[in-house]
């Protein structure tokens, strides 16, 4: 925290939505097709073509209002926002301007600094992408439309973000939620989740907000952070030598962690927005709203703490299977087939999560379903094996698919606890190691872990620890 | 037999009977059409091969016996409806030899109907204009005195129709368009309540006020062709879901017992004394057929143009900022980077009209403009859309001239625009109600020009005024005239 200046963040994040057609035509929203292959009149702006508003936009809009707490407008209206560029076809993009959609939301966020904090949400609109800009080797561009007419939601922040860790904070939530609720796929590399960042410094107590300047090109939170870091040390430089910050729009530049002016304020668009005649307000009803209430997922704030509260799990393991929807159900469902909640997380964030970090791969592609992990605990619980002998059986299933009772049959894993058997295996260890025996007899009680390894060793894991140790004190 | 005195519905009968093929009937049209057109210049695009193959389709169609309502007739449609295959440049030189991958809903409801295109008609460009005087494909002649305008935008459909090159055309009408040329050239034409009749594939004007509306020699004529592109369409959000009654069903159903009122904001005192002397003799002819007239007040008429230009050229400001250059039509790019291209495409693509209306409609929604002009124009629009809601409370329908002068000169108002703008004046209004109304021939001007009279309907009405529309006309014999081609 600087000692002479505040700092004011507001953020603006795009979210491509994940409906299977565009916005206004019926056309596929699929990623990395051929060039201009997915495209029609409609979005391809040519001439006598209309928009046609695609209800599941408006549905998923919804749910992220009631998600960020925000009132839904009963009757909202799509604008034109005039401007020429060669990948916005019609001349204009279809967006919302004075009545959007959701309204007045806000979102709650942690973090070290500074603990809990509320932050504003201004607005959240509907509107449609642009098309992209290839830039051919002999200087020219061509224009790809397949984005063009692509679903957005803009969520629009109040400046309430007063350091960079509070702007990560709220866009690492924000993109939980949208992710969670299944509107968005939440990649930053291919641009579903864009963030503009508005930052100003104004002296401390001072109320009139500074001169903002626009970030853009924010395509991962690091260097979101960064950005907004540079950018306050810049405004400082500014204001400490004695000039004035300009308004202005700046890209980000990650590899050389620099920002650069992009156009100054004399460029200052008039968007001459007004409401699109082509459209007709969309009229949201109260029984709509509850509806898309009723049917909205747990969300991951709620998630972690019931995971805190109800079932007890410690603040780490809640916060991090409750951070990853799939995740967090996979858990569940472990839980679901076996009622204790620690041992699930336990299982899932250690061999899960590695044996999935290992292969690389998600939690929806597991191949231990979370009936034949619970499967594998079940057994651990009633000590047909040992937890030792469980994680064999975890790396078998994972290979076959087969269920923890298949394996512990078919390769014989079953848990001695044949009391007779275990105490000849005991002797056996006694016999072996007088060394450690006179040890351990003279004070030193550490090395019962030792023998205990050593009774596991020689009956190949599968006899009872717990018997073993048992034995052991009353043989030694 | 001169093909072109037959209806729409007497051409069906013989080609049904076999009496014609559609071939006989495409290729007389043609030639009609070879032999006036150097005069009139009402057409853009004649498709004859295209027009042709579509007839010896239809001509099988007649043959198996299951023939739609307008097979094998040919049909023509203004130059602003998308047609496939046949390039569509809304007179305009950005769009040059454009050609849509589509067809517009309506032109499609007229093929699925069995009509033959013909071609595509001449009109102001992108709809801008009282004359068809603003068209790159040149001036379009009234038939019925060939100095003068045959009034505009869809100039071409109604003077296509006058000279019999076809029985019926399609036009678009976003502040008079359909019924202040049809009244210029004594025919039938008809604006349907905004949402009727799908906007799909019709270039956009004004997309609030654009609607797509039927110009025919005969009411009955008019009736049918509005039957055939009426219609929700779900390809354009403001068409409307409403039944579609068959509006030659009860035509002949008389005026006897109607309320037409005369608002008295249409009678003023600078009215052509012709058209004042033909209006009021209408207006005895309904009496006569035992309709009440009543004097009613439509109290916000006098802002209506100046309403109406604001809200048209803001959104035309709009909607015409795809013809950039970049995907399709005319490109000017002499490499002084992309603002360059723009400028030069659009400085070379579009005439001083259209010009004109851009750049007004680019103010009228600048900031700090917005709210004196843009929305201060839709306030006014609701006063006049309720004045209109508050008058149909009292009457059936209302009763007006069409347009305050029969047809002006070529040439006569095109430096003075305010001019031309107030020649919409009676036609403008229902525009911006979003209502129906509709022009037929209702007299002749000291100088033998025709002279129409507008019936203003409810919402939806359509069927209403075309039946007093048809009452008129059987009980006048005005539509029977055709000037001498």
């Amino acid at each position: 925290m600087n000692s002479r200046y505040e700092v004011v963040i507001g953020l603006e994040v795009h979210v491509q939505l994940t409906t299977r057609t565009k916005i206004f035509c019926g056309c596929s929203t699929e990623f990395g097709q051929g060039v201009n292959s997915q495209t029609c009149p409609v979005c391809l702006g040519l001439p006598g073509a209309l928009p046609v508003l695609n209800r599941q936009v408006v549905e998923d809009a919804i749910k992220a209002g009631l998600a960020t707490n925000c009132q839904i407008t009963p009757r909202s209206i799509f604008a034109r926002k005039n401007y020429f560029y060669p990948d916005l076809p019609k001349g204009y993009q279809i967006s919302q301007f004075e009545l959007p959609i959701c309204e007045h939301g806000w979102l709650d966020i942690e973090t070290e600094e500074l603990g809990g904090k509320r932050l504003g949400i201004t607005r959240i609109h509907m509107e449609e992408d642009a098309g992209k800009l290839l830039h051919n080797s002999d200087n020219s561009s061509s224009v790809d439309l397949n984005r063009a007419c692509t679903p957005l939601l803009e969520v629009v922040s109040e400046p309430d973000m007063r350091s960079s860790e509070e702007a990560i904070a709220y866009l690492k939530q924000l993109h939980q939620i949208v992710v969670y609720l299944g509107i968005c796929d939440g990649n930053l590399d291919e641009g579903s989740f864009r963030c503009d960042a508005n930052v100003s410094i104004r002296p401390w107590g001072q109320k009139e907000l500074g001169t903002r300047s626009e970030l853009k090109n924010l395509n991962s939170f690091r260097y979101i952070k960064q950005a907004i870091e540079y950018e306050v040390e810049r405004q400082i430089d500014v204001i400490d030598a004695g000039e004035k910050v300009v308004q202005e729009t700046r890209l980000f530049d990650p590899d050389a962690g620099v920002s650069r002016s992009m156009r100054g304020k004399e460029e200052a668009h008039d968007y001459r927005y007004f409401p699109d005649p082509d459209l007709l307000p969309v009229d949201v009803s109260a029984d709509w709203i509850e509806q898309v209430r009723k049917s909205l997922p747990e969300l991951s704030t709620a998630k972690l703490q019931r995971y805190q509260g109800e079932i007890g799990l410690p603040a780490y393991d809640a916060g991090v299977i409750s951070s990853d929807r799939p995740l967090a159900e996979y858990f569940e469902a472990v839980v679901k087939h076996y009622n204790n909640p620690k041992i699930c997380s336990n299982w899932v964030m250690g061999e899960v999560l590695g044996a999935l970090k290992d292969k690389k791969l998600e939690i929806s592609a597991c191949p231990v379903t979370p009936e034949l992990l619970a499967g594998v605990l079940i057994r651990i619980d009633d000590k047909t094996i040992s937890g030792k002998i469980a994680k064999t059986v975890f790396e078998k299933i994972w290979q076959t698919g087969n269920t923890a009772d298949q394996i512990i049959e078919e390769k014989g894993l079953k848990q001695v606890t044949d009391t007779g058997a275990i105490e000849a295996i005991v002797d056996e260890v006694i016999a072996a190691n007088p060394d450690q025996v006179a040890e351990y007899r003279g004070g030193k009680e550490k090395l019962m872990g030792f023998f205990v390894g050593q009774v596991m060793k020689a009956s190949k894991g599968k006899a009872n620890p717990g018997m073993a140790n048992q034995l052991l004190k009353k043989k030694l | 037999m001169k093909f072109h005195d037959l209806s729409i519905q007497e051409m069906r009968q013989k080609l049904l009977a076999g009496e014609l093929t559609s071939i006989e009937l495409t290729q007389q049209c043609l030639q009609r059409i070879k032999a006036t057109d150097s005069q009139l210049n009402a057409f853009i695009t004649v498709c004859e091969e295209e027009a042709l193959a579509a007839a010896a389709v239809a001509d099988q169609q007649l043959a198996t016996g299951s023939a739609p309502l307008l097979t094998g007739i040919p049909i023509a449609v203004k130059d602003i409806f998308n047609t496939l295959d046949v390039r569509t440049t809304c007179g305009s030189k950005i769009l040059d030899n454009y050609i849509s991958p589509y067809d517009a809903t309506a032109v499609a409801k007229l093929r699925e109907q069995g009509a033959v295109i013909v071609g595509k008609l001449n009109m102001d460009e992108f709809a801008m204009g009282s004359s068809s005087e603003n068209s790159a494909a040149g001036v379009v002649h009234n038939p019925w005195d060939l100095e003068r305008v045959p009034g505009g935008s869809s100039g071409g459909s109604a003077a296509a129709v006058a000279s019999g090159q076809v029985v019926a055309t399609l036009g678009t009408d976003t502040g008079g368009s359909v019924r202040q040329p049809a009244s210029h050239c004594g025919v039938v034409g008809l604006k349907p309540t905004y949402g009727r009749v799908s906007r799909y594939g019709v270039i956009a004007y004004a997309s609030s006020l654009d609607q797509v509306g039927p110009v025919a020699g005969n009411v009955a004529d008019c009736a049918l062709m509005l039957g055939v592109v009426a219609g929700y369409d779900p390809a354009d959000s403001t068409s409307v879901d409403c039944p579609v009654p068959d509006y030659l069903e009860n035509l002949n159903a008389g005026v006897a017992g109607k309320k037409i009122g005369l608002p008295k904001e249409y009678f003023i005192d600078g009215l052509d004394p012709d058209i004042k002397k033909a209006v009021d003799a209408a207006i005895e002819t309904y009496q006569q057929l035992g309709a009440e007239v009543v004097s009613v007040t439509l109290p916000h008429t006098d802002y209506s143009v100046a309403c109406y230009y604001l809200i048209a050229m803001a959104e035309a400001s709009s909607n015409l900022a795809r013809y950039d250059g970049v995907r399709f039509g005319l490109r000017q790019d002499s490499g002084d980077g992309l603002i360059g291209m723009y400028q030069q495409t659009r400085s070379a693509g579009f005439g001083d009209e259209v010009k004109r209306r851009i750049m007004l409609g680019t103010y009228a929604l600048s900031s700090g403009y917005y709210e004196a002009y843009y929305l201060k124009a839709q306030k006014v629009r609701t006063l006049i859309r309720q004045d209109f809601h508050d008058v149909f409370s009292q009457v059936d329908f209302l009763l007006t001239p069409v347009a305050p002068t029969p047809a002006f000169k070529i040439g006569e108002k095109v430096n003075d625009p305010l001019q031309m703008y107030l020649s919409d004046i009676f036609t403008i209004p229902t525009n911006l109600a979003g209502t129906c109304a509709m022009s037929l021939p209702c007299g002749f001007s000291k100088n033998e020009l025709p002279i129409g009279l507008q019936l203003i309907g409810k919402p939806f009405a359509e069927a209403e005024i075309l039946q007093a529309a048809y009452a008129f006309e059987q009980a006048t014999d005005w539509n029977k005239r055709v000037p001498e081609l």
